[in-house]
């Protein structure tokens, strides 16, 4: 009877390790105490109707930067654990973690960098700016928008949920190769808790993409052809198409090897026919794509970033255009060089290694239009070009790198050793994260409305450089030493511990570096009278997104724009903008729908994983229900007459000229000391005063 | 795609829904092809167990494939009634293929039990578990099709033939006709081809 | 955000960074002396080939990256706001033959990495026998298992476990299998590139030695709790020295048949090195056939030499 109600669930899956008792209270704590502060605020209703419910690409957008930020500082913490154990696990010591949670720890690092990380801040930043960029109110579907932002949350929860319940996480790597993830030799729920966090958000990235390929191709502001259309919105364009191509085949492989687990089935086992070889291939058909699909769009911010700080027009618009386009489709023929070692033939390997080669070439025309757009530009060194220039020196050593990973005799040398390692961080980091950190500090004044303190961004910015090369270039030499990656522990005899220690000091740094990129959030919002964007427009935009004001109104645009060229709103700015007009404006509602939809795909996946079975045909039949009640609600949207839309513009204007007349711009950023000084004074007024009554 | 304001707001919502149930169908598409890969690649994986040719009977084969042919044609009548705006023949026709769809299901509901009575499951060899897979999954999409079918006639019935229930039995026959493309392939790939 | 600052933090960041580059390199230049930096250090002609492919590789990609990011670092620096000699244009003037450069300049350095890299692949394919003094290759079965290494030697009709004495200068056949353990790589980077070791498959491994010494191997891919504890070493030595060495190995008193196989199945880390004078015969084809039930196995012999 208990089986029946609880299925595995028992008394044993309640937290006893020491990790997870940790990260149990951490979550609870964190949880009530967000409770506490939300309910005195008395901001339930505000929180539901404004945010949680809101179909509004800016708003989904910056709540995918919320959760991938907290999913960042995990991750974070998960690789100062690697770190730390193999700076310390040398002869007879087996460091601070055994070796089987040692391979959670880096099993989850890497699945919540990838997907719940970077997937979530290249999300949150199309949601928010692509619309503006293409003259659009919205995206193409606002309900598969708030739906697959809570499919990704629901993923969020099913990766931490063995804190709670299970206590164990997969201790494969991040995707979970077979045979090692089969029942075989994973008997555990961790590798349950892998495929359901993976499969919802997964689903929920496919509705995303298949949302922003809507938008883009059919929502286009008139007279703005593709090729007319901003770098940014292209890249994201060949990044989503990757997307809906390749996100499927992972769904499929994962129900295979859910199959597997749960239904006895010889999919990737050693036995009964099974091929492992089949799991490998599919799995990587699938991965390596993805690292595309985070980077393209990075690549189309920093187009956009370094033709707007060299005050010039992009260097052959064309070939950038056709750079990303040839990244896409090679980046979809070259998985197999992910596993040279398999046992291919020469020719077959030969062949993988070649096409891995091509896909540089695209990548190389990349880097020359933005050193011809430099060419006799007149650069500033705001922020975003700082992390450009950063990107630029990091990338291509990784890129250098992966070149050599392309020659399958080489790569037999360098196959799962921490030059690997150091190689894809390199790209990953210096690429995807660099190029996400730079489009945040380019866009972040259309969001808030206020720039970021550019003094602490540049601290910021060099204690990731500093942290960056000290991580990681002692891992490119500990890999020609020889050194396999994932091992929990080793010999003193190999000379490897010096170089580990000094890969975790440069961790620590890089830690200061994220540290300080809060800081210069909290800073920002301190002076945000002074740092006030006024005109909407701070860097003297060559595209759309400027011409609405900081941040924009939930239409986006009173009256949809005309284009006619490319770097449409710099071509306004020359011919004088024009005084606005207004007329009627469809909005969609808010739904709550995503919200419900995404508890049941979650609770599917937890009666999955403790085979409780009539609370997944239970969920099941709730999805369904809430979907039809969605798609034959014919009520979904409301109309913002004229008037309305001139009231509220007036009172932003109002608002707008009440923050500039307190506003001076010349003086400089807030440096740390001012800062540090300024939160001491705030705590010790809260504390003096007993500010928390009235709050 | 450029001339936007010559669209009206609902002709547009019309034309980019049915776009991205298009794009929606494509990875569908992709998920059964992963699906065919995989029973391509463990055909002759039988571990000692039966093959296709012991178990499939070609003859049931054919007629859920006639069934599922004519329920697609059906369907078809059903769209061109729903566009002259005639809600009884939308009603008969999508009817049909309703029978017909349920027809379909229950003949391979029954091919599988038969299979599982003989003492072979898709726990038996690999061979096995890709073709419950493969015409599992199919078989669930057809479920969800019928469904999807039942609930939109009803509520044809209740609100009538408007323009948003035509959009809606659009997009439910284009997925009916995508279920049978696909099962072309399965009827192809995996009932003849394992007689070749 | 006005001109003054930008000077002011424009040059000292810099320099500051070369100041801990240089820092850093000269560091890790000092950690490097006396160290053993494998990949760097090849034993044997299949590990020496693998290197100068990547050494070639690399200076040939350096050819064209350094001067890219040269110019490019050139550019930020000439082209800053502040400097007001720098000509300027607000307008983007590529010509044709700029973009045609863009890109048939990377073109040409793919096309020549790949005419070096596809020859290279195929004469260093691991099953390919290394042709060397015209001695036939010497077959050592291997079988990864949970989480050791057991390696046979069907023509001596011996047996070790977590250890492999081979003579040099002669081709040795490793043919890699795995009995219940996922995926594993063998690797022994003195040697040469590593290659997976798989349950039901037989991948062959060609390596040689060119001088004596005991160089460590492992396992390169993880395969649970035990993974970093499956290590194992390679003796190389003369060829007299080895034929002594199997000699002794007969007088061993531990022999590995079924009854001793069953056992070392069974899950153990850190597992000693074992010696055992005579193995089953059969052992090895009947392991894999518990994978590959009545199918035959073929190990195909590459006689091409390099």
């Amino acid at each position: 009877m208990k089986e029946l109600l609880l299925g595995k669930l028992d008394g044993q899956a309640l937290p006893h390790e020491w990790f997870t008792i940790l990260g149990s209270i951490t979550f609870i704590l964190a949880t009530i105490a967000t409770i506490i502060l939300i309910t005195r605020l008395k901001r339930w209703k505000w929180l539901w109707n404004e945010w949680l419910t809101s179909v509004d690409p800016k708003k989904i957008g910056i709540m995918y930067f919320i959760v991938g930020g907290f999913m960042l500082v995990r991750g974070g913490i998960d690789a100062i654990m690697i770190w730390l154990q193999q700076a310390i696990s040398v002869d007879g010591s087996q460091g601070y973690l055994s070796a089987d949670h040692f391979q959670q720890v880096f099993t989850a690092h890497g699945n919540i960098m990838v997907f719940f990380v970077a997937m979530a801040f290249i999300f949150g930043l199309i949601n928010y700016i692509v619309p503006l960029q293409i003259g659009a109110r919205d995206l193409a579907s606002p309900f598969l928008n708030t739906l697959g932002f809570w499919l990704y949350v629901g993923g969020v929860v099913m990766v931490n949920m063995f804190f709670l319940l299970g206590g164990e996480y997969a201790a494969t790597g991040w995707l979970a190769v077979a045979p090692l993830s089969g029942k075989e030799f994973s008997p555990g729920v961790g590798v349950d808790y892998w495929i359901w966090s993976l499969q919802i958000s997964g689903v929920g990235t496919t509705l995303a993409a298949i949302n922003f390929i809507m938008t883009i191709l059919k929502m286009r502001a008139p007279g703005m052809t593709l090729w007319k259309m901003p770098l940014f919105t292209w890249g994201s364009l060949c990044s989503m198409l990757m997307a809906v191509t390749v996100f499927p085949l992972l769904t499929a492989t994962l129900f295979l090897m859910f199959f597997d687990r749960y239904l006895g089935m010889h999919f990737f086992t050693t036995s009964g026919g099974g091929n492992p070889m089949m799991y490998t291939n599919l799995i990587w058909m699938w991965g390596h794509p993805e690292v595309y699909i985070l980077m393209l769009p990075a690549f189309g911010a920093f187009s956009e970033i370094v033709s707007t700080f060299s005050r010039k027009s992009i260097a052959s618009y064309t070939s950038n255009v056709l750079g990303m386009i040839g990244v896409s489709v090679f980046a979809l023929s070259v998985w197999l060089h992910h596993f040279f070692t398999m046992g291919a033939s020469a020719n077959v390997n030969a062949f993988f290694g070649v096409m891995t080669m091509v896909i540089a070439i695209p990548t190389a025309v990349l880097f020359f239009s933005w050193i011809a757009t430099m060419y006799k530009g007149r650069i500033r060194y705001d922020t975003p070009m700082l992390w450009f220039l950063g990107f630029v020196a990091i990338f291509t050593i990784g890129g250098i790198a992966g070149l050599l990973l392309a020659i399958p005799p080489v790569d037999f040398q360098l196959h799962n050793s921490l030059f690997l390692v150091a190689h894809f961080h390199s790209n990953v980091i210096g690429g995807v994260l660099f190029g996400i950190f730079a489009g945040l500090a380019y866009w972040f004044p259309k969001i808030s409305g206020y720039r970021l303190n550019e003094r602490i961004g540049r601290y910021a910015f060099w204690s990731w450089i500093v942290g960056f090369l000290m991580a990681f270039v002692p891992m490119y030499i500990l890999g020609l030493m020889g050194a396999t990656r994932r091992l929990d522990h080793y010999d003193s005899s190999t000379g490897w511990q010096p170089f580990y220690v000094m890969s975790l000091m440069g961790g620590i740094i890089i830690m200061v570096g994220v540290a300080l990129q809060l800081v210069q959030i909290v800073a920002s919002f301190m002076q945000k009278r002074r740092l006030h964007d006024s005109t909407g427009d701070p860097w003297n935009g060559r595209t759309l997104e400027w011409a609405v004001t900081s941040p924009p109104p939930s239409y986006n645009f009173t009256v949809i724009p005309e284009v006619s060229s490319r770097d449409a709103f710099w071509k306004m700015k020359q011919h004088g903008l024009r005084r606005p007009v207004y007329e009627d404006i469809r909005m969609p509602r808010n739904t709550g729908s995503g919200i419900y939809i995404s508890i049941f795909a979650f609770l599917v996946g937890f009666g999955f994983v403790w085979e409780i079975i009539w609370l997944v045909v239970v969920s099941l039949i709730a999805i369904i229900g809430f979907v039809i009640a969605r798609t034959f609600d014919e009520d979904i949207e409301y109309t913002l007459t004229a008037a309305e839309v001139e009231k509220l513009e007036l009172a932003r204007e109002k608002k707008n000229h009440a923050h500039y007349a307190h506003g001076r711009v010349d003086a400089e950023d807030m440096g740390l000391r001012e800062f540090v000084v300024t939160v001491i004074k705030w705590v010790l007024d809260v504390i003096k005063n007993r500010r928390w009554r009235t709050w | 795609m450029v001339a936007h304001k010559q669209m009206d707001h609902e002709e547009a919502a019309n034309d980019r829904v049915m776009f991205g149930f298009w794009v929606y169908l494509m990875t569908d598409l992709l998920m059964f092809a992963v699906l065919f890969a995989v029973y391509a690649v463990l055909k002759d994986s039988t571990a000692g167990g039966p093959a296709g040719r012991d178990l499939f009977r070609l003859p049931l084969a054919l007629q859920e494939t006639l069934l599922l042919l004519t329920s697609s044609f059906t369907c078809g009548l059903g769209m061109i009634a729903a566009r002259q705006g005639n809600k009884r023949q939308v009603l008969g026709w999508f009817g049909a293929t309703f029978i017909l769809g349920l027809a379909f299901l229950s003949l391979e509901l029954i091919e599988f039990a038969e299979i599982i009575h003989e003492g072979y499951t898709w726990q038996t060899s690999a061979f096995l578990s890709a073709f419950f897979s493969l015409v599992g999954t199919h078989g669930l999409h057809i479920t969800f099709g019928l469904l999807w079918m039942a609930i939109t006639l009803w509520f044809v019935v209740k609100r009538g033939l408007t323009n948003n229930m035509v959009r809606k039995l659009a997009l439910l026959s284009l997925f009916w006709h995508f279920l049978d493309i696909v099962w072309i392939f399965i009827f192809t790939i995996v009932y003849l081809g394992a007689f070749v | 955000m006005t001109q003054h600052k930008n000077k002011r933090s424009g040059t000292r960041p810099v320099l500051l960074l070369v100041a801990g580059l240089a820092g850093l390199g000269t560091t890790i230049l000092m950690l490097l002396a006396g160290v053993d930096v494998r990949l760097l250090n090849p034993k044997g002609v299949i590990a020496d080939q693998q290197l100068w492919l990547m050494l070639f590789s690399f200076f040939l990609i350096m050819t064209i990256a350094v001067p890219t990011l040269f110019v490019l670092y050139s550019f930020a620096w000439k082209y800053r706001e502040s400097n007001t000699n720098a000509p300027y244009d607000p307008v983007s003037r590529t010509g044709k033959f700029s973009v045609a450069t863009m890109w048939v300049l990377p073109t040409i350095f793919m096309i020549l990495l790949a005419l070096v890299m596809w020859p290279a692949t195929q004469r260093l394919e691991p099953k390919k026998t290394i042709a060397a003094d015209g001695k036939p290759p010497l077959t050592v079965q291997v079988v990864a298992m949970r989480w050791k290494w057991l390696f046979i030697y069907p023509e001596q009709n011996i047996a070790t476990v977590n250890y492999v004495h081979i003579p040099v200068d002669r081709s040795i056949q490793f043919e890699l299998t795995a009995d219940e353990v996922s995926m594993s790589s063998f690797w022994v980077p003195h040697l040469g590139g590593q290659l997976y070791a798989m349950t039901g498959h037989v991948n062959t491994l060609n390596l040689v030695a060119s001088e004596p010494g005991q160089y460590p191997g492992s396992t390169a891919e993880i395969n649970g709790a035990g993974f970093a504890g499956m290590k194992f070493t390679v003796q190389a030595s003369s060829t007299e020295d080895f034929n002594r060495w199997v000699q002794d190995m007969k007088t061993s008193s531990d022999m590995l048949d079924a009854s001793e196989y069953n056992k070392l199945l069974k899950p153990s880390e850190n597992h000693p090195k074992v010696l055992y004078s005579a193995a089953d015969p059969g052992l090895y084809s009947k392991l894999l056939m518990k994978y590959t039930g009545s199918q035959k196995h073929k190990i195909e012999h590459h006689e091409a030499g390099h």
